[in-house]
């Protein structure tokens, strides 16, 4: 029965090829190790980036990057399932307490600074600036002062209604801007209002603000970078004397671009060790800020990055 | 059949007539040319960009140095997984409703649920092998979880196809058996399938084509972003072309896009191939069968 | 022998899984969402504040999106169908039926593909369109369930007896005449379940209405606006990969039992109609 061979040595070589892929080694580097990373869609440029060249370097260490949100890779880490968070904003204190009961020590380490940044399409011609005060009645919840058409806001805009587009709420982007937009003006219980087309993905974000003149979204700087020849980050004004300032290198080194600069961050089951150790000296290493620059987020200043180098060892 | 003779007939009606038979001609050209249309566009879009740089290499952040090696392996080991698991099952399943059941409620009930089956949502197996594979048997979103759920998938269509070919063995050669004091199990393992294995993987292949093409279940079991290297063991993390085809349609750069189109091309070549081998094997088959 | 038994009855046990899966999270679901808010709330917000779990829109995008499909899925696959049945010479059923066995093996990634990169910039320079509507991803689907919708008409028009064309012809009239008058009539049941069919499927589908149907779900009817199917949800909310157990989580469930149940009872209908046929011409 020939099929039936035929079955076997197939069934077989998908065995044998599991096997292989496991324990198959060369002897290019003597670091190896095999980490899943996963969560915020505003770090996963960092990642990529960084796993692509760390990965070409050390041909045994193998990266696996996933997006889903920061607060989709809080749930895996704290259930043990990936070696890396990929977080856009700070662990909250019920994650923590998950990762807690699981026996899991989240280990902070801040690998770069994002100028999260209010974005509208190369199609818009009349937003010049926002304030930060018409940024919260563009986003609040509270119909007594929402801005439904770009006119209410401004008498002078286009009397056409505003199509927003946002992070999900498993975004760290999205807790982020709700906490410093949304929060101070509408008390601590308040999430902004939903009607919004919302994605984890901010590629999609993009696709959706790009073509529409009537569009505003928010996201990480990175993808403005990529996309520059589509959208453009609007100058934000915080109200406090500075008038309108845009995400910028500059900007935020001089600590002007506020509310919205704020760091990024990678957590770890405990302080890495081995090849994770490597690869964040790597990351946090004259390399790996360079790459952080070129898809498009900001270095850490030199007294946090000489911090972090310490705390990684 | 002979052309009718409508010379004695009411001029409307032979214009109605003729009328109709252009209009059917015309929509189901228009079938045909929207299939030409799809390959087509998808050849024309993709092709350009299926570089030897495309078909070795991992997936980067630069579009030029970006491949679908993974991918393409992915594919091919969610197949191979997805077939072991769905195969004996289905060949057993087949075996047993053409050969051994009776024709009674429990049987019906059986033919009911494989039918029931074919309908569901791939988007539902997916959240299946999630509650199922993924989370309650910790097989994590590996190959196997996936391969797995492709499996189950495409379960039905196997058993289909299966039946079908054991429905062409002909009566004759069971009762010869029969009539030599052969035992039904004898009769099934020694003369039924023999005849029957060609077809069954014949068609089997076919829903190998099929399951390849899956992207939900993959979505919701967790394929990852981006894999640095070549998966290879069971319990590893997966990509497969169509999943990989769907990120880079979702990335805001342009230039990815073409990677996607190139991706779907891959595809379709790899489904095309199995059809055909499928196709090819089954003429071979049935001229070695002429009785 | 069990094992040849308990292979068959695999397919049994999955749907009695599959069943239970949905069910059994689906009522955890039900312990903190009322149901009546689900089946008939016009408001889709299930991790925002206030949180909503109305059902409506969602099921509003699966049937505008499925419905529209079918308009161009069942005139297109019918016509064709009636074709090769009663008008095809041999050499144009060679053609046209492994044409259509091809357009059935292409994966849905692929029309998803098409929609959004094709359709929906063609929508959008000819009507103005948004990027994501309904539109992008009815017209894909209703070319995509046309195979299905073909090959179970055909069946059905080839399984009615001779007798009765003959008898048709017999009586003087045309070859249209006789098709459009006596022999889809008489296949009415077998083309029925193969509407049904078509549609379930299309309903069903998830790659093309994720990609370019759009993310949110509105009450509003019109194709041209984005809207957001059951599956498409499923596919943006599992891909966030919610905590276990949460509402957000949940609500996969709720909505993936709908589902289930509309494909099965639409699926158990025509096997019904189809049965139904066999029965007639035997």
């Amino acid at each position: 029965m020939r099929h039936i061979t035929l079955i076997l040595v197939i069934a077989g070589s998908v065995v044998l090829a599991g096997c292989a892929g496991n324990g198959g080694s060369s002897t290019e580097s003597d670091l190896r190790g095999n980490f899943k990373q996963a969560g915020s869609s505003t770090v996963l440029p960092v990642a990529q980036a960084w796993a692509e060249a760390f990965g070409g370097m050390h041909r045994d260490v193998q990266l696996v990057v996933s997006g889903g949100g920061t607060g989709s890779g809080f749930n895996q880490f704290c259930r043990g399932e990936i070696d890396i968070a990929d977080a856009s904003r700070p662990i909250k204190a019920e994650e923590q307490a998950a990762c807690a009961a699981a026996g899991i020590e989240p280990f902070e380490i801040q690998v770069a600074i994002d100028a999260l940044a209010v974005v509208v399409s190369r199609q818009n011609d009349f937003v010049d600036h926002l304030t930060v005060e018409e940024l919260n009645r563009i986003w609040t919840a509270d119909a007594s002062k929402q801005a439904n058409r770009w006119s209410e806001l401004r008498p002078e805009w286009p009397n056409e209604r505003i199509e927003r587009f946002g992070p999900g709420t498993d975004s760290g982007t999205f807790d982020y801007f709700i906490e410093v937009i949304i929060q101070p003006f509408d008390g601590k219980e308040s999430k902004g209002r939903s009607d919004y087309t919302p994605s984890e993905d901010d590629n999609v974000l993009v696709q959706g603000v790009a073509p529409s003149r009537y569009a505003i979204g928010y996201f990480g700087y990175a993808y403005v970078h990529e996309n520059a020849d589509k959208i453009r980050a609007i100058a934000i004004d915080e109200g406090k004397g500075k008038g309108p300032i845009e995400p910028s290198g500059e900007t935020v080194a001089a600590g002007d671009y506020t509310p919205l600069a704020r760091p990024i961050f990678m957590y770890t089951k405990g302080a890495p060790t081995g090849a994770l150790q490597e690869y964040f000296r790597f990351g946090l290493g004259e390399e790996g800020q360079a790459l952080v620059e070129e898809v498009g987020y900001l270095r850490l200043p030199a007294d946090r990055l000489n911090a972090m180098r310490e705390k990684v060892g | 059949m002979s052309r009718l003779d409508l010379s004695g007939i009411d001029p409307r009606r032979k214009r109605t007539d003729r009328l109709a038979r252009a209009a059917l001609a015309g929509v189901a050209f228009l079938s045909v040319a929207l299939l030409v249309a799809l390959v087509g566009t998808l050849v024309v879009k993709g092709a350009p960009h299926v570089t030897k740089t495309f078909l070795t290499s991992y997936p980067s952040r630069f579009p030029s140095r970006a491949g679908a090696l993974p991918a393409i392996v992915g594919t091919l080991l969610l197949g191979a997984v997805s077939m072991a698991a769905a195969l004996p099952i289905g060949i057993a399943a087949a075996i047993y409703l053409q050969e051994f059941a009776r024709a009674n409620r429990v049987t019906t009930l059986l033919r009911a649920s494989i039918g029931n089956l074919a309908g569901v949502p791939s988007v539902v197996f997916g959240i299946l092998g999630l509650a199922l594979f993924v989370r309650a048997l910790m097989l994590g979103k590996s190959i196997l979880a996936a391969g797995l759920t492709l499996g189950l998938l495409t379960l039905p269509i196997i058993i289909v196809v299966c039946e079908e070919a054991l429905k062409t063995v002909p009566r004759s050669m069971r009762e010869a058996a029969f009539a030599l004091g052969a035992s039904r199990w004898q009769v099934v393992r020694h003369h039924v399938l023999p005849y029957a294995l060609p077809g069954m993987l014949t068609g089997s292949i076919l829903a190998l084509s099929r399951s390849m093409g899956e992207t939900a279940p993959l979505i919701l079991i967790g394929a990852a972003v981006y894999i640095g290297y070549m998966p290879g063991g069971l319990m590893d993390s997966f990509t497969a072309l169509p999943i990989q085809a769907y990120y880079w349609a979702q990335d805001a750069r342009t230039a990815f896009h073409d990677l996607a189109w190139a991706a779907v091309l891959v595809l379709l070549v790899l489904v095309a191939l199995g059809n055909l081998t499928a196709i090819l094997l089954r003429d071979r088959y049935q001229r070695r069968y002429k009785w | 022998m069990l094992f040849l038994f308990l292979s068959a009855s695999v397919a049994a046990v999955a749907t009695v899984g599959i069943f239970l899966t949905l069910v059994l999270n689906g009522l955890d679901f039900f312990r903190e969402v009322s149901i009546w808010e689900f089946l008939f709330g016009t408001t889709w917000a299930p991790d925002f504040f206030p949180r909503q779990f109305g059902s409506v829109p969602l099921l509003k995008g699966t049937f505008l999106i499925g419905i529209g499909a079918s308009l161009i899925g069942v005139p297109i696959g019918i016509g064709t169908a009636i074709y090769l049945s009663e008008f095809a010479h041999d050499r144009v059923r060679r053609v046209v039926k492994p044409a259509i066995e091809l357009l059935a093996g292409i994966p849905s990634i692929i029309f998803g593909i098409v929609a959004i990169f094709v359709i929906s910039p063609l929508l959008q320079d000819w009507f103005g369109a948004p990027v994501f509507n309904a539109a992008n991803a009815t017209i894909m689907l209703g070319v995509m369930v046309i195979p299905i919708i073909t090959t179970l008409a055909e069946d059905a028009l080839r399984a009615v007896p001779r007798e009765i064309r003959e008898g048709s012809y017999a009586l003087g009239a045309t070859k249209w005449e006789t098709t459009w008058r006596s022999v889809v009539p008489s296949a009415s049941s077998g083309i029925t379940a193969a509407t049904l069919l078509g549609f379930s499927r299309a309903i069903g589908e998830t790659m093309v209405v994720t990609l370019a149907a759009g993310l949110v779900p509105t009450m509003s009817l019109s194709f041209l606006e984005p809207t957001q199917t059951i599956t498409a949800f499923i596919a943006n909310r599992a891909a966030g990969d919610l905590p276990t157990g949460s509402v957000e989580y949940l609500s996969i469930f709720a909505v993936g039992t709908v589902l289930f149940l509309i494909t099965f009872v639409i699926n158990v209908i025509a096997q019904y109609v189809l049965a139904r046929q066999r029965r007639r011409f035997g």
